[in-house]
């Protein structure tokens, strides 16, 4: 009975050993204590180059993640990017003339959208679209720019 | 023309094993919900198949970490990338390394000590005796083991992990001195906990089942000799290594 028992304490323990790894390893190597709220509202924004920006990405408002890209898409008669992103229903008051821009997190790091909010009153609300969008810095145009000149707009050869 | 009639055979006979291992996998899972009733069976193979793995699954995870900390660093900090240390390493592990490395070592630990016990029993006729009795072997000796080799495998896979995870922290982090918040948040970054990890872990669950089937069923239809048991035995790890990456190929270009 004795030997019994030691056999099922030592089973246990390897049950707990395997479960409290799994529980190590979901909580403090993944995304799980990441952005993951019940419930969202839709919003919608159109951007002339979204960049590597990829679904499931951060919206961050001050640094603060309160939302994700949901789907990104194309628009074939306006010919630009439409991104939809989910955001948290407890920050639902957005004024309505903020803006969205695509930045990079460090110099080479992932792509996130950050909002700068406005000042007006009125608030968005699900489905909206924000009008004011910036696109993703592309780092070869800006080389470009500067290889060609700031002011003479690649006049500066003649 | 007699290589060819050689080789069809030879195929025919590898045709032939895999529906045997098919109706023997069937006949393992029709019994295994009626063998839950004895469940101190199961819990004393658990002990043995899983709990006694663990020795050579922590020290292997650890080196494991060790050396991708050492290799990884090295060769990121060629690009100046060794901030993707922490990503690359949990990637690499959670979804290739930790349930193939696993599962070689379980089969090698497990597998062979499930296959030589069932051929030893098959050897002294212990498997006949039983069926004398109307005592059926199959719920009483395999049943337990595959069912105990089929929950060990995840929970080893897992332990493999995180000691791994360690590994690298103390070889990049702790040696070679990448910064600490960087190793941990870039995995926290871009690791998903549902495709990477419980992926990883689903793959471990195969790879257990797999493992179980070919050793139970080398065991059991072991020739009754040592030299029979002995040949067995080398089968189970041959065996279980091919369909162990074979499976890994097949199932990493399902779930990509």
């Amino acid at each position: 009975m004795a030997a019994n028992r030691s056999f099922e304490i030592g089973t246990g323990l390897f049950i707990v050993l395997g479960f409290a790894a799994l529980l190590f390893l979901a909580t403090q190597t993944t995304n799980m204590a990441g952005f993951r709220a019940a419930d969202t509202y839709e919003l919608k924004a159109r951007f002339t180059n979204i960049g590597q920006l990829k679904e499931r990405a951060p919206v961050k408002l001050a640094g603060v993640t309160i939302g994700t890209v949901r789907s990104i898409s194309l628009d074939g008669t306006a010919l630009d990017a439409v991104v939809h992103v989910d955001v948290d229903s407890q920050f639902s008051e957005l004024p309505e003339d903020s803006s969205l821009s695509i930045l990079t997190s460090g110099l080479l790091g992932d792509q996130f959208l950050a909002i700068r909010p406005g000042g007006s009153p009125e608030f968005l609300v699900d489905g909206d679209e924000f009008l004011l969008t910036e696109s993703s810095l592309q780092l070869e145009e800006l080389i470009g720019k500067f290889m060609v000149g700031g002011d003479g707009g690649g006049e500066r050869g003649n | 023309m007699t290589a060819l009639k050689d080789l069809f055979s030879s195929l025919l006979d590898f045709i032939q094993r895999l529906g045997a291992m098919g109706s023997f996998l069937m006949r393992i899972l029709r019994v295994l919900p009626g063998s839950l009733r004895r469940f101190d069976m199961h819990l004393r193979q658990l002990w043995f198949i899983g709990a006694m793995s663990l020795t050579i699954i922590i020290i292997s995870g650890l080196f494991v970490g060790l050396v991708l900390g050492l290799q990884f660093y090295s060769a990121l900090n060629q690009f100046g990338a060794s901030g993707a240390l922490g990503t690359l390493t949990a990637l690499s592990l959670y979804r290739e390394l930790s349930p193939v490395v696993a599962a070689l070592l379980f089969s090698g630990r497990a597998g062979t000590a499930i296959t030589a016990e069932i051929g030893l029993m098959r050897s002294t006729q212990q498997i006949e005796a039983m069926e004398m009795m109307a005592v059926d072997p199959i719920r009483h000796v395999v049943a337990p083991r595959f069912l105990a080799a089929t929950i060990a495998l995840p929970l080893l896979c897992v332990v493999f992990s995180a000691l791994a995870i360690m590994g690298a922290h103390w070889s990049a982090v702790l040696w070679l001195g990448l910064d600490n918040g960087t190793y941990w948040s870039s995995m926290v970054g871009s690791v998903d906990l549902v495709d990477d990890l419980l992926a990883g872990v689903f793959k471990a669950l195969v790879f257990g089942v797999l493992v179980a089937l070919i050793a139970a069923y080398q065991g059991y239809h072991a020739k009754p000799t040592g030299e029979g048991v002995a040949y067995a035995t080398t089968r189970t790890v041959i065996h279980s290594a091919i369909a162990i990456l074979a499976f890994d190929f097949v199932l990493t270009a399902f779930m990509m």
